[in-house]
């Protein structure tokens, strides 16, 4: 008999080309790829100057999402010359090597892991990469996505391969039901907060457990998505019911038999009873709180309900100090009550956070509401078809009625890339997922939260328990 | 890619934890479709005063380690975004190794694609790396990669591990894409039974 496998293994096994070593490297098989217009350029060129083709064009599906304006009115041209530069090279490499495009007037055109699960392209059983580090999303549908360099995306691009080495597996055991206004993003930061932004460096982590099956398949996502904060090079979750359901009605699903097929198929697809796990953590979240970040590192987070904490109680010496430089940073005072925060801006956006789902979640809170008079609130959903499917259902208004930007689908305020940008000393309460020093503006302070919490926020105007706020159903 | 043997110069502390590149590499240098200008970008907002003069409390800016050859980095250095920029701009201001206890997993692949090597180390060698060369006195090293040892000034031989694979790689500065491609036909009677076995991937 075999020895019982982790999910990570099984992907791994069914995708080795060759191994390379007996150290752990493989090549590696890669099924699909998506490209964006900001880390792809010199890998085309890359292929341009040594004469070489790409392997399977097929296999990628490129997105224009990180540099394009997000202003209510759509346009084709970029307002700034490189962001021009990069999506017309873009568009010449992919009509060049025959790669299908998603620009940015297509209607199916969005951020790149909100669209690629949006059609169908990524599938349970898949191995994706992207040169993006939050290819991480894909471990919801039961695929294993991970994020490239440029120089690795021209080695696929060339190969349909990576050069490998096996990670070790950690895998996550969540307990616990959920309480009202407490989401998939707080399951997610309080992790990371409990291991820290390495925690899980070198690990392919699988999510697991009855708090994890009770999500839908959208929060699960946010999960996976933010897994590579806690240093994840992967994440995972066994593909059931839910995630076939979800798959089954998306343009590129298979159809008729090959579907029933690909189904039992990956009814396969989980860890074997007894396969070993290189570490293992529990978490229980039956009395979590909606997190938020105070600092400069995802791993900076408490619930809303406590307070700044305070540097001189953390005895090493590297901590004390990482947490001092982030206070100062973000302009706060250990002991000071997170509630007590007060915000210019509220940004819902994001591949972690701006699906309909979360636009539903905050759309509950705002229902009937007026964003607070000094603060900015702009809502950039995540893909182009969540925007329409936001207006048909009559969200959109609800949001311009609070008074909230209604803006065009791209990766936006989360990374700044275009002309989204924050001013120094502006305090932003955003459902993405870095808050890294300058990531949103350089001087700009960034409060990471679930896109519920950011949508209290902004109503009230500082940090806020979205749980005070009457939910309608 | 540049081979990296033997390599010697000043080390620069930079042990700060949980440096991301978006640190490394802001945004605004984000916009190219080649590789230029990088060397301008790198820790542009610890590196430069908002006047553009450079900042004299950033330790590149300081006379021992002015011309660092290495960067001793503290850990989870790299982690966040993707971006090969970072390692770009890394190489553009002449750093050819970084020395640390851990390195976030895309970044530290970026390093190897592109020649510079990453280091890792115990916390107690990092410590006694650290206390010499932020000495600007005794601040050179010299990193011989054959021989998987860190020479300091007052003559401390630091041994370090790296896989036999990626050694080579960087010894020979190998084309990875070229190297993988001498196996096209493994790859593609792989991918011929992979593809007829899953119909759903094609």
């Amino acid at each position: 008999m075999n020895s019982p496998r982790t999910l990570y293994q099984k992907h791994i096994d069914s995708h080795t080309v060759c191994p390379l070593d007996d150290q752990g490297h493989v090549l590696l098989y890669i099924d699909r790829q998506v490209a964006n217009e900001y880390t792809s350029p010199q890998a085309f060129s890359g292929l341009r100057e040594a004469g070489r083709n790409v392997w399977r064009p097929s296999a990628t599906l490129a997105v224009v999402d990180h540099v394009n304006p997000t202003a209510p009115v759509r346009i084709a041209t970029m307002p700034d010359a490189g962001g021009a530069l990069q999506v017309s090279y873009f568009e010449e490499n992919c009509r060049d090597f025959g790669i299908e495009l998603f620009d940015v007037l297509d209607k199916r055109q969005g951020i790149e892991h909100v669209v690629a699960p949006e059609q169908g392209f990524i599938l349970p059983g898949m191995v994706v990469a992207a040169g993006d580090s939050h290819t991480t999303t894909y471990g919801a549908l039961g695929a294993f996505g991970f994020g490239i360099g440029t120089s690795e995306i021209e080695h696929l691009l060339a190969s349909q391969t990576l050069v490998y080495k096996r990670l070790k597996t950690m895998r996550v055991t969540v307990e616990g039901l959920l309480g009202t206004g407490v989401t998939s993003k707080d399951i997610i930061m309080a992790l990371i907060e409990k291991i820290g932004a390495s925690g899980a460096t070198g690990y392919a982590i699988e999510f697991a457990g009855p708090a994890i099956t009770d999500l839908s398949v959208e929060a699960r996502m946010t999960i996976c998505n933010m897994a590579v904060e806690a240093g994840a090079r992967g994440a995972f979750m066994a593909p059931d019911h839910k995630v076939f359901a979800y798959l089954q009605v998306k343009p590129r699903a298979p159809q008729g038999e090959v579907w029933k097929q690909a189904v039992e198929k990956w009814k396969e697809l989980y860890s074997d009873e007894g396969a070993v796990f290189d570490r293992e953590v529990a978490l229980n979240v039956n009395d979590l709180e909606p997190m938020v970040t105070w600092g400069t590192s995802p791993d900076q987070a408490a619930p809303v309900g406590s307070h700044v904490p305070d540097p001189a109680a953390q005895p090493d010496l590297i901590l004390r100090q990482s947490m001092q430089r982030a206070l100062n940073y973000m302009g706060l005072e250990p002991g000071m009550p997170l509630s007590d925060v007060v915000i210019s801006h509220a940004f819902i956006g994001s591949c972690t956070n701006a699906r309909i789902e979360d636009l539903r979640d905050v759309a509950r809170v705002v229902r009937g509401k007026r964003v607070a008079a000094h603060v900015r609130a702009m809502i950039v959903p995540g893909s182009t078809l969540v925007r329409n499917q936001a207006e048909d259902e009559g969200l959109a208004q609800i949001f311009l009625d609070a008074g909230f930007e209604w803006r065009q689908s791209g990766c936006s305020m989360c990374l700044a890339m275009n002309d989204d940008v924050l001013a120094p000393g502006d305090r932003c309460a955003s459902s993405t997922n870095r808050n890294f020093e300058g990531r949103q503006g350089a001087g700009a302070r960034t409060h990471l939260m679930s896109p519920a919490m950011v949508a209290a926020a902004a109503i009230t105007g500082h940090l806020t328990d979205v749980r005070s706020f009457a939910l309608e159903a | 890619m540049q081979p990296f043997d033997t390599v010697s110069g000043a080390a620069a502390p930079f042990l700060a934890s949980n440096i991301d590149t978006d640190v490394i590499m802001p945004k605004q240098f984000l916009k190219g479709i080649d590789r230029k200008g990088l060397d301008r970008g790198l820790f542009f907002d610890l590196r430069f005063l908002d006047s553009g003069e450079p900042n004299p409390e950033f330790i590149l800016n300081q006379t021992a380690w002015i011309d660092a050859a290495f960067l001793v980095v503290g850990p989870n250095f790299g982690c966040g975004s993707s971006r090969e920029h970072a390692v770009w701009g890394l190489k553009q201001v002449g750093i050819r190794a970084l020395i640390g206890t851990s390195f976030a997993g895309i970044f530290y692949d970026n390093c190897q694609r592109n020649g510079v090597l990453a280091i890792q180390l115990s916390q107690a060698q990092l410590k006694r790396v650290a206390a010499v060369i932020s000495n600007p006195v005794t601040a050179r090293i010299s990193v011989n990669l054959p021989e998987q040892t860190i020479e300091l000034a007052d003559g401390t031989l630091i041994p370090f591990e790296i896989d036999e694979l990626r050694k080579q790689s960087l010894l020979l500065g190998l084309d990875a894409i070229g190297t993988t491609l001498q196996r096209a036909e493994q790859i593609r009677s792989f991918e011929t039974r992979h593809l007829s076995e899953n119909p759903w991937l094609s």
